[in-house]
């Protein structure tokens, strides 16, 4: 493990108790994620995406294996702030202002009040939404919540953002748009992003590694490191390189997929 | 204003039916009267009509129907004489008068408001313990439903007995017979609206590292206010119905309920009636404003 790793999971299980006996989510993952990746994590549903990211923010405890977060456990991350998480659903409160919403998390962490307002408008900014912060949700279309969400995420300066499809919910345009934004974003503040998808080309477009999983039980069949640039214009996605990657995904779902 | 034409039609259906009621009702007594003061009844004799129908006398002693709407002690009075009489008692007595209803009304109301803060104060602290402590789930909420299982009727007599042993009477022993019915829908509501934030809100505060209390300012509460403004609709209700029961019981001379045992100690149902619409125009404001205020709160939240 180098100084760089953010994420180290090793041989990482966890299994569900349900009423129909135990449900096994994640079988022996292995993972390592260095600072200022953009990772997917692409497969069919139940295959335990959701599951990982949720370890990794320690909303659920593994049941077997390693696995740290900044080289300490995800418990002691998140005391320290280390991730912001994006659900899928944009779960704005609907008394709150945008503003207020983007407060919240700087609110329950302790900033002052002027750091406060300091760092909403930079966030709003960050996500494209100034002008909008004395807004409430409900004034918002569905791809500007999100982009909300999003920033309330951002504003406490955690290293890595976690996001469970954030962008499921939206049509194709908006979400290219919000796609591109989130690119631009992750260059500007060289954060670490883990991505849950069902999308090939969004995966592909965003990544610079693709974790392809498959279910029953919930593993990684393939990791895909994209050789794409950086800097990635929407175009990108007709290019031979991009459609090779997009193949060589597919193809590890198929696989997975086969097994059952 | 569409909807003014049925509301109307649908009143006028109920008077309809009220001053129909009135006949059969009262023509007994009016032929008495009637009889007594030497008018010609058919048949004549209390003891000849004492087993015939009300609708036979009806027909028999037609000249007799308007007076069952204006006896001055009916068995029921007509929509009128009520309305008179609340008129008569409102706005034509000064409010100090022991036979203004405002006077009454302001005693049984004060009662009302004091138990329905107690009791709203005490249902939302209980409900707070419930949804932040499991032994208290176990342990309150099965006693909170069996306290309401026990008819207030014959609580109210052992609580202002017991209160009045230790010296306490007046306005307290009915605002907490008001209190004890009035608690029990807010916690009901309000620990449904505390627990109403889904899996994620709760998720997302996690994420941030939040405490129990910061989860209860900043998300349980103000979530839970649609479900308390429910409750506290429901509640401020039963307040007022325990205020009057608790009136009830000591012979209390002033209060709603000290009209209504009066009335019925001296056969005025006359003043029965007016205190009963009183009551009934009094929960109707309650509750309208905190319809008012819940509108008013609810929009400026956002969660209408
Ligand atoms: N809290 C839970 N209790 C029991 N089983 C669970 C729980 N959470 C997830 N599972 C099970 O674990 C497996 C993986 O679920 P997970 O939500 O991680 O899938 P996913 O890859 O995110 O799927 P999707 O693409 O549909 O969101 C599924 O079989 C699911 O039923
Ligand atoms: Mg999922």
């Amino acid at each position: 493990m180098s100084e760089t790793t953010v994420v180290e999971a090793k041989n990482l299980d966890l299994t569900f108790p349900t009423n129909d006996g135990p449900v096994q989510a994640l079988k022996d993952v292995n993972l390592s994620i260095e600072k200022g990746e953009f990772v997917s994590f692409i497969g069919p549903s139940g295959c335990g995406k959701t599951t990982f990211l949720r370890v990794m923010a320690a909303l659920e405890t593994p049941t077997g294996g390693t696995i740290t977060v900044n080289g300490v456990s995800p418990e002691e991350a998140r005391k320290s702030r280390a991730y912001g998480y994006v659900f899928q659903a944009a779960g704005l409160y609907p008394w709150r202002t945008i503003a207020g919403n983007i407060k919240l998390p700087l609110e329950i962490m302790g900033f002052s009040r002027s750091e406060r307002d300091r760092r909403v408008k930079d966030v709003l900014q960050l996500v494209d939404l100034e002008g909008f912060g004395g807004k409430y949700p409900w004034q918002l279309s569905g791809g500007m919540q999100q982009r909300a969400s999003i920033a309330r995420a951002l504003g406490f300066d955690a290293d890595i953002l976690l996001m469970d499809e954030p962008f499921g919910a939206l049509d194709e345009i908006v979400r290219d748009h919000l796609n591109e934004q989130l690119l631009a974003l992750w260059d500007r503040t060289g954060k670490t992003i883990g991505f849950v998808t069902h999308s090939i080309p969004e995966a592909v477009y965003l990544s610079t590694k693709i974790v392809v999983m498959s279910p029953r039980p919930g593993r990684i069949t393939d990791v895909i490191d994209s050789p794409l640039p950086r800097k990635r214009p929407l175009e990108i996605r007709d290019t031979p390189e991009f459609i090779e990657i997009a193949h060589r995904v597919r193809e590890g779902l198929r696989a997975g997929h086969g097994d059952d | 204003m569409r909807s003014v034409l049925p509301v109307l039609s649908v009143v006028a259906m109920i008077l309809g039916l009220w001053y129909a009621a009135c006949l059969p009702m009262n023509i007994k007594g009016v032929l008495t009267e009637a009889e007594r003061a030497g008018a010609t009844v058919t048949p004549e004799g209390g003891k000849a009509r004492r087993d015939m129908s009300e609708f036979a006398l009806l027909v028999a002693n037609g000249f007799a129907i308007p007076a069952t709407w204006a006896q001055e002690r009916p068995r029921l009075p007509a929509p009128h004489q009520v309305a008179i009489e609340l008129w008569d008692t409102t706005v034509m007595k000064k409010i100090t008068s022991k036979r203004s209803l405002v006077y009454h009304g302001w005693v049984t109301l004060s009662a009302t408001l004091l138990g329905f803060v107690i009791g709203t104060g005490l249902g939302i602290l209980l409900a707070i313990g419930i949804v932040h402590s499991r032994v208290m789930d176990m342990s309150v909420m099965p006693w909170a439903i069996v306290s309401q299982t026990i008819p207030i009727i014959a609580l109210a007599p052992m609580i202002i007995v017991v209160l009045y042993s230790i010296g306490v009477q007046g306005i307290v022993p009915k605002a907490v017979i008001s209190a004890y019915l009035s608690f029990f829908p807010v916690v009901v509501g309000m620990v449904k609206g505390l627990r109403s934030p889904d899996a994620m809100q709760l998720d997302l505060l996690r994420t941030y590292n939040a405490s129990n209390g910061q989860g209860f300012w900043k998300l349980r509460l103000p979530a839970s206010m649609p479900y308390l403004f429910a409750s506290l609709k429901i509640g401020v209700a039963a307040s007022l119905v325990g205020a009057i029961v608790g009136e009830l019981p000591t012979g209390a001379v002033s209060g709603l309920g000290a009209r209504l045992l009066a009335g019925s100690y001296y056969g005025q149902t006359v003043q029965i009636w007016s205190a009963l619409f009183a009551a009934a125009i009094l929960a109707a404001v309650l509750v309208g404003v905190l319809g008012l205020i819940e509108t008013r709160v609810l929009k400026r939240m956002g969660m209408t």
